[in-house]
């Protein structure tokens, strides 16, 4: 990097974001609409295209026209499954990964349309049929068990405010039972501690108002440790490679944490930053990880997509914010127009402000379409 | 990878003329003399009299569509007369030998496995033939979610793990640090017992690469499984410190020791203190000082009643040192490094000596 930092190299690298900006539309608004043949293995995930995208036009501040907006609440009440649930695609039975990305697309969209497509009473239902006696959920019927799956329940709970505390009996438990030796947390309890794993434990337990039931010193030892000295990106396991996506993944973790340790009485947190380094980040983000046609990247070589365009954003903001609702500080590389709109204040963080938007959907009405 | 991205590699630019079992293409197009009567060549189910009975069901994404895939068409045949078997729940010979050829046009596709799963035990399918199925799938596609949990479920019901571990070594021996494989493995072993042999398994996979973090946790998960760590404790102490010093710098191994040692206390460890410390003259790492920075934190945390103030404040002020150290020379972590100090320094720090004594002395002085 210090090859790269030269003044005039430097200028050009750190401007070429708001440069591109014209391709990365048009990235999206392509996908939005059409996608090749080779997203045929995501022929089983397409509510998470409609996420991926939205949230990243969110991210850059772009408006969703209204005809599309609409055109996404049509397609994913096509993929809401009669038994509750969203599923892949239309015809396709219910998961929670996907589950997860029509909910939140739909909150993106956020409109009175979008929230009548979510119907709230089936979706329990779903939520209830793959709920495990032992606190852990399925991510379908006869499907796996993993920590993502207590987190997408989580996350769709709270927003569409269904949450019981039936519906969670035991989940803190089994999540707490994820963080091991290393500090962070796994899949499943028993196996190596890994970035997105740990966030969507750490982000489900925030969301059901136990994250102080962490180790919180251990898990903030171990995030801090995944980001790489040298890229200044972060990898998602220890002794693995850097991956643009953990930008948000592992550095999502420390508003959470930094947030949980202030309401455990840390009185020494900083007032300015979060408590990794943002600039590196930053840098490795705009340097390494733009695909000169739009869009983002894991890492310099790979090709891009959808998924690593969502998340390097995400990372992006996180890094370029500090703050909460009384404190804001910002520290933007580059451009003045490389600024992306502040996480907390857009949907897909797992931050637990999620749920105080939609205080207006009461518990006991049901949507209908 | 989470199972959300799964085109990676994949350009996303041009559509690729695929190669396929459809036709075979001379380089100059042409198709061969032999094409409508080769017995490979690929017939659309749309084109097959077997299936004329059945009535495929187009996908229904409605009429502005959204992320519209532009399938090919081998795909939407395939897919239109799934969808057509899913409607009417056929459970036919057909319908799972259609399984196959969906899975493999996309086997994230979670549905068709669990349909696959209904048929096999609908039609009482020879489940050691499935075995065979799913380990040439997974050889293909070792990262995809649905294959593993698809074997995990066909061991369950053969009640049969022994190919389990020699086949999940075998993926692990293309990617040692293979999450699925791992969740497998730590599956079939603590449901089937299987724990005798798996040190060893773990042991020889760190001599092929010391820095391997998943076999480090594997480490962990057979011995807090098996003996416990109070006995081995010392043989793992030993363990870490020799490959610590054969590989200074590899933060796999200083994250072990300490994981091992924190439920009783790095502190607790009578010794241990000095061996690092010798060890920083010659192989120092910024590992290195989190672990003594850590054996202070705990002295502090947990001293004993007997402890002098004095003692603890010089703990203090090693600890303090090794935080601004580490501020200096693991500069990635220096807004944590100073965090921990200021921390530690709230929680332990005492007013020093000379300003208590003012205070004592005369009460009525302003202290500023």
């Amino acid at each position: 990097k210090d090859s790269i930092s030269t003044k005039g190299s430097e200028l050009r690298l750190y401007n070429c974001f708001s440069d591109f900006c014209f391709d990365i539309f048009c990235y999206f608004q392509k996908g939005l609409r059409h996608l090749s043949d080779a997203y045929e293995c995501l022929d089983a995930s397409r509510p998470w295209l409609c996420f991926w995208i939205l949230h990243s036009l969110e991210l850059l501040e772009e408006p969703i026209p209204a005809a599309v907006a609409s055109d996404v609440c049509h397609f994913l009440a096509r993929c809401q499954s009669p038994a509750g649930g969203f599923a892949g695609g239309p015809g396709q039975h219910a998961h929670l990964a996907p589950t997860y990305a029509a909910v939140n697309a739909l909150c993106i969209i956020g409109t009175e349309q979008a929230y009548n497509i979510i119907d709230r009473e089936k979706l329990l239902d779903f939520l209830m049929s793959v709920k495990q006696p032992d606190g852990s959920f399925v991510m379908h019927v006869g499907g796996e068990v993993d920590v993502r799956s207590a987190y997408c329940a989580a996350s769709v709970a709270s927003l569409t405010n269904i949450l019981t505390p039936k519906l969670f009996e035991d989940t803190t438990n089994w999540i707490l039972s994820c963080q091991n030796w290393e500090g962070g947390l796994s899949g499943v309890p028993g196996l190596e501690a890994h970035g997105g794993y740990t966030f969507c434990g750490t982000a489900a337990l925030v969301i059901l108002g136990k994250e102080h039931m962490l180790d919180l010193k251990a898990l903030l030892r171990w995030v801090v440790s995944r980001q790489m000295r040298f890229e200044g990106g972060f990898q998602g396991r220890c002794n693995k490679l850097v991956d643009g996506c953990y930008s948000f993944w592992q550095a999502g973790l420390l508003p959470l944490l930094h947030r949980a340790l202030f309401k455990q009485g840390e009185s020494e947190l900083s007032r300015q930053r979060w408590m990794f380094e943002q600039q590196a980040l930053q840098e490795y983000i705009l340097l390494c990880c733009q695909n000169p046609t739009g869009g983002l990247v894991d890492k310099p070589g790979k090709s891009r997509d959808f998924y690593h365009t969502c998340y390097c954003l995400s990372g992006l903001s996180i890094a370029q914010h500090f703050g909460n609702m009384d404190l804001h500080h910002e520290m933007i590389l580059g451009k003045e127009d490389n600024r992306l709109v502040r996480l907390q204040q857009s949907w897909a963080g797992g931050s637990a402000e999620q749920g105080w938007i939609h205080s207006e959907i009461e518990p006991t009405t049901t949507n209908k379409q | 990878k989470l199972a959300m991205s799964g085109v990676e590699e994949i350009s996303d630019e041009s559509v690729e003329v695929k190669e396929g079992e459809e036709f075979d293409v001379e380089a100059e197009d042409h198709l061969r003399d032999d094409f409508l009567l080769d017995p490979t060549r690929y017939i659309f189910y749309r084109d097959r009299k077997e299936w004329a009975d059945l009535e495929p069901v187009p996908q229904d994404d409605g009429p502005n569509p959204v992320v519209k895939i532009a399938y090919s068409e081998k795909f939407s045949d395939v897919y239109d007369y799934f969808r057509a078997l899913l409607k009417n729940d056929e459970r036919s010979e057909r319908a799972f030998a259609l399984t196959s050829e969906a899975i493999e046009l996309n086997a994230a596709n979670y549905t068709v496995w669990h349909y696959r799963r209904v048929l096999l035990q609908a039609l009482s399918k020879d489940l050691r033939e499935e075995m065979r199925y799913i380990t040439a799938i997974i050889e293909e596609q070792p990262k995809n979610y649905q294959v593993w949990h698809h074997r995990r479920m066909v061991v369950e019901w053969l009640n049969d793990p022994s190919e389990e571990l020699e086949f999940i070594a075998d993926i692990l021996s293309q990617d040692a640090k293979n999450y699925h494989a791992w969740q497998h493995r730590q599956w079939v072993i603590q449901e089937y017992k299987l724990w005798d042999d798996e040190l060893d398994f773990v042991e020889n996979l760190l001599e092929e690469d010391v820095r391997n973090n998943s076999a480090w946790n594997q480490r962990h998960f057979v011995i807090s499984h098996t003996s416990g760590f109070s006995d081995a404790m010392e043989r793992e102490i030993q363990y870490c410190l020799y490959q610590i010093k054969k590989a200074p710098n590899n933060e796999s191994a200083w994250n072990y020791l300490k994981g091992i040692l924190q439920p009783l206390g790095l502190s607790a460890q009578p010794g241990l203190l000095e061996r690092v410390l010798e060890l920083k003259q010659t192989h120092c790492s910024p590992y290195l000082l989190a672990f003594l920075f850590d054996c202070y934190e705990d002295a502090l945390e947990n001293s004993k009643e007997n402890v002098a103030e004095e003692e603890q404040q010089k703990t203090l002020k090693k600890a303090l040192e090794i935080c601004q150290l580490l501020a200096q020379e693991d500069t990635i972590r220096k807004e944590y490094w100073l965090f921990l100090g200021r921390s530690l320094k709230n929680k332990h720090g005492k007013l020093n000596n000379y300003t208590f004594e003012l205070c004592v002395i005369h009460p009525e002085l302003e202290i500023i």
